[in-house]
């Protein structure tokens, strides 16, 4: 069998190739240009530099680790769960993993916002952050119960337990020592996707009034040139740590990651 | 006689013990049922009967009557064309980008890295992307500017925050979506059908038309779909290039604009335009997940 | 001439040479088996005769006809997979008459044909299923009828059963080998499984690290091996390692003497040299032959007992070999711990060089 590459192939990859690197290398030259005729990084040295950009930086990566921890705390102890006793939940499980998509961003927060009309939820400044973490976690849902079945599964959980607890392992032991070493991968990668997620987040953060990274991103357009360049630089950047991290720690695992996020 | 004893001991303490476990069970997920019900399930609910009520808790077709407004239709429309044009090109780029890293017998790193980049560009929408292609096709932009030095002038026939900016803007999340999906629906085809289907006298032609494609069918009309859906919820991308201004075409703006008018505007009309996003959605994903199910039965 | 002729037949790869040496005359209408372990190169010599890998030299003839370039979709043979390789987006008659459908032929011919075929496997009711609806063993003869369907020259079986559960294989195996006959199509059958190889086969090849070691009709490959690897690969055998006692053929096994037929020759008294027993040619002293002149003292191991007959296990001082017994409900089976003594012919004696 022939192993050379047939030229089709290098032209869809030329075309794909282009498609995604000419805009990456268009913005990277726009925000070296800030100082006029030479090539510098002052667009970055004003955006890092800022106190607003640091203030909705922290903001958003507060908000992302609260949102993991909660997400985490809710999903895993469902997906072992239904694994190990409650198959039965399984399709009802699948049916919501799809609500988030089937209800977008905009959908949701209006949604959040209408119902919860007239309680502090939406009167407050608390009660509004947590209607923001709480779509968050919505958001991030169906990754990270995606992420984590699919650890438990391929590292066959409900045997696992049955085996552990022939050997005389208490439940505590099963969690701890025997559960969460094989799934704390799973876990992380579904954390690096909702970091990602949270961080890009403009939408219901933006209608939810809440000083996030992605309003701030929007509001320096408005007012500036260059910077909205650097910061869209910056952002790539921090995605692809996101993501490239979470690929190589998905590298251990069976399943690929999918990812989606604020469009 | 101990035996006995012990099958008599053995039957009431089974039956509380089964019950214990699994109200532990139960116990474990309902936290995350509770969440999710409180933070979507409820909320969504709520629009989609509020849509059908007036605002004095009378039912009432109102709501969905005023959808019937010329720039909310062509709202609409345009904003299904927007999903449709996005998800056939971006799907059918895609396609052919992931075909090339599967079979196309390139060398291995591209693949993974075209995977990798993927992830990354998938996710790389809203805000920042909006700027990326403002610094390329924008006025200002590093095409823009590139043609008009060679003498082709994009602007003003071409507009960034039109139709078809939208679109090629839109489209760079699309494709790496179709790739992500499609490269393990590739890889899925077996070496060995390719081969009998040689055996049997076919041509690569043949093999693609009578077997590849149609095995690849539902995952291509499926993700499609999902591109799609991918499309009509976009809100931030189309926001930053548009400003979500009062003429901005896009439903999800428009949804968006509700929340900021409200004393002025009609509070049902907003249920109603959410309403209509929401039918639209199921369709769209029913429609992906009866195609991944019926890829699934076929390539097990 | 031959009807298939495999001449010089050499594949290399980049760090290893798959196949060396090969050369094999095949018969119209003739059943060869590949027979061998894992990596031994008979697949590769499949897939080069059917087209899917090309020789690094050497030529292909069938019929005459030159092929050792032509692509696999020219050649007219048809090839069974391992995993059946149903395409599952068709039906049973959907598959079995594609290799029509892609020649162009005409439905009511292609339906004709695929109903004939569907006979030939007694799946007649089978036409409108689905590959998924279907068990291993189903799939395979449905596989099996895709490629005869197009009448082929050469028909080429890669393993066809291993993935099924045994029973299968066997009512399969048969079937296949009845289908066959009655079609009479020259076909190479690869496979591992020494039973499968020997029951079905006209000649056998044997191969190991790609080359041939031995190609025979199945009673000359199991009775009379060429090479130590052919004789401990066909069928069990008992390999010990002895002494050459003197010119005549009288060697020695852990201190008895034992006389083989054949002289050795070249060798030097006192020099090692192996010798292989089947178990079936050792008898216990109870059932004297005539003839079976050669004796062997040792201590009972171990008794499997297998059914129709028991395997015994016997310690001599360093070594143990095993034989078979009938199984005879009067007489009670050897205990381990107990001293017996199995004796044969001279003729049994298979001397070996050693590789």
């Amino acid at each position: 069998m022939t192993r050379r590459a047939s030229p089709w192939a290098w032209l869809w990859l030329l075309i794909g190739a282009l498609y995604f690197f000419v805009p990456l290398f268009a913005t990277a030259q726009f925000s070296l240009k800030a100082k006029k005729d030479v090539l510098s990084f002052a667009a970055y040295q004003n955006v890092l530099g800022s106190p607003a950009f640091f203030q909705s930086f922290v903001f958003s990566f507060r908000t992302a680790l609260l949102t993991i921890v909660i997400s985490a705390l809710l999903i895993v102890p469902t997906a072992y769960w239904v694994n190990l006793r409650l198959p039965r939940l399984r399709p009802v499980i699948e049916f919501l993993t799809l609500l988030p998509i089937v209800v977008p961003a905009v959908v949701l927060v209006f949604a959040l916002i209408r119902t919860y009309n007239r309680t502090p939820l939406t009167d407050s400044r608390a009660g509004t952050y947590i209607l923001l973490t709480g779509a968050y976690v919505m958001l991030s849902f169906p990754y990270m119960y995606r992420a984590i079945d699919t650890g438990l599964r391929s590292i066959n959980a409900r045997t696992l337990t049955e085996a552990a607890q022939s050997l005389g392992a208490g439940w505590g032991t099963v969690l701890f020592r025997v559960i969460f070493p094989n799934i704390y991968i799973s876990l992380l990668s579904g954390a690096f996707i909702t970091f990602a997620i949270v961080m890009g987040e403009f939408t219901i953060a933006s209608l939810l009034s809440q000083p996030a990274f992605g309003p701030y991103m929007n509001l320096l357009s408005s007012s500036k040139v260059y910077e909205p360049s650097a910061l869209a630089i910056l952002s790539f950047g921090l995605t692809w740590l996101a993501i490239g991290l979470l690929q190589v720690f998905s590298r251990r695992l069976p399943g690929r990651a999918q990812i989606v996020g604020t469009k | 006689m101990a035996q006995t004893i012990g099958a008599e001991t053995d039957l009431p303490t089974a039956t509380p013990r089964t019950a214990f476990r699994l109200s532990w069970a139960w116990l474990g997920v309902v936290p995350f049922f509770a969440f999710v019900i409180a933070f979507l399930f409820y909320p969504a609910l709520s629009i989609v009967v509020q849509t059908f009520l007036d605002q004095g808790r009378n039912p009432t077709l109102q709501n969905i009557r005023d959808l019937n407004q010329p720039f909310i239709i062509s709202s609409y429309l345009y904003t299904i064309e927007l999903s449709a044009v996005t998800a056939l090109i971006g799907g059918a780029l895609g396609f052919l980008l992931a075909y090339a890293i599967t079979l196309g017998h390139l060398p291995v790193w591209i693949r993974s890295s075209i995977l990798t980049f993927s992830g990354v560009a998938s996710n790389f929408a809203g805000i920042p992307l909006a700027f990326a292609f403002i610094a390329t096709v924008g006025v200002q932009g590093l095409i823009t500017q590139s043609l008009k030095s060679i003498g082709i002038s994009i602007y003003p026939r071409f507009s960034l925050y039109s139709f078809w900016g939208l679109a090629i803007t839109y489209i760079y999340f699309q494709i790496p979506l179709m790739v992500l999906i499609m490269a393990p629906a590739l890889d899925a085809l077996k070496q060995e059908w390719r081969e009998a289907a040689e055996n049997l006298g076919a041509t690569s032609a043949q093999y693609w038309r009578h077997i590849a494609l149609p095995i690849l069918l539902p995952a291509l009309l499926g993700t499609t779909a999902l591109l799609f859906g991918n499309a009509f919820g976009a809100q931030a991308t189309a926001f930053a290039l548009t400003g979500g201004g009062a003429q901005s075409s896009v439903v999800t703006i428009l949804i968006g604009a509700q929340l900021n008018s409200d004393a002025l505007s009609n509070p049902g009309l907003g249920n109603a335009l959410a309403f209509g996003m929401i039918v639209i959605m199921t369709i769209t994903i029913g429609l992906y997940s009866v195609m991944r199910r019926m890829a699934e039965r076929w390539l097990q | 001439m031959a009807f298939l002729d495999l001449s010089n037949i050499r594949k290399s790869f980049a760090q290893s040479t798959a196949v060396e040496n090969f050369n094999l005359e095949v018969e119209r209408g003739e059943f060869i088996s590949f027979l061998g372990p894992s990596g031994c190169g008979k697949t590769t010599t499949l897939r080069m005769v059917a087209g899917f890998e090309t020789p690094t030299s050497g030529t292909i003839k069938i019929n005459g006809v030159d092929v050792t370039n032509m692509p696999p979709n020219q050649r007219q043979v048809g090839m069974v997979f391992q995993s059946y390789a149903l395409f599952p987006n068709m039906t049973v008659a959907g598959n079995i008459g594609f290799g029509l459908k892609v020649k162009r032929q005409s439905e009511s011919a292609i339906k004709a044909r695929v109903d004939e075929m569907l006979k030939i496997i007694h799946m007649s009711e089978f036409g409108g299923r689905y590959p998924y609806q279907m068990s291993g063993g189903q799939q395979q003869r449905v596989a099996l009828a895709r490629a005869l369907a197009i009448q082929p020259q050469v028909l080429l079986l890669d393993e066809p059963l291993s993935a099924l559960d045994a029973k299968i294989r066997i009512s399969l195996r048969n079937e296949i080998r009845a289908i066959q006959r009655q079609l009479g199509i020259t076909t190479i059958y690869v496979t591992h499984d020494q039973e499968e190889a020997l029951s079905l086969s006209d000649r056998v090849v044997v191969m190991s690290n790609g080359r041939i070691e031995q190609i025979g009709t199945p009673f000359e490959v199991y009775n009379f091996p060429t090479t130590r690897f052919v004789a401990s690969f066909v069928g069990t055998l008992n390999v010990l390692s002895a002494d050459v006692a003197d010119a005549s053929g009288k060697i020695r096994i852990d201190g008895q003497d034992i006389q083989a037929a054949k002289s050795v020759a070249n060798t030097v008294t006192g020099s090692s040299i192996t010798v292989a027993l089947r178990p079936e040619v050792l008898s216990l002293n109870g059932h004297n032959t005539p003839g079976a002149i050669n004796h062997l003292t040792g201590t009972v191991d171990d008794v499997m007992f297998l059914g129709p007959t028991m395997r015994v296990r016997v310690r001599l001082k360093d070594q143990s070999f095993q034989f078979d017994e009938f199984n005879n409900p009067q007489v009670p089976p050897p205990q381990p711990g107990q001293q017996v003594t199995v004796s044969f012919p001279p003729e049994a004696c298979l001397l070996l060089a050693d590789t």
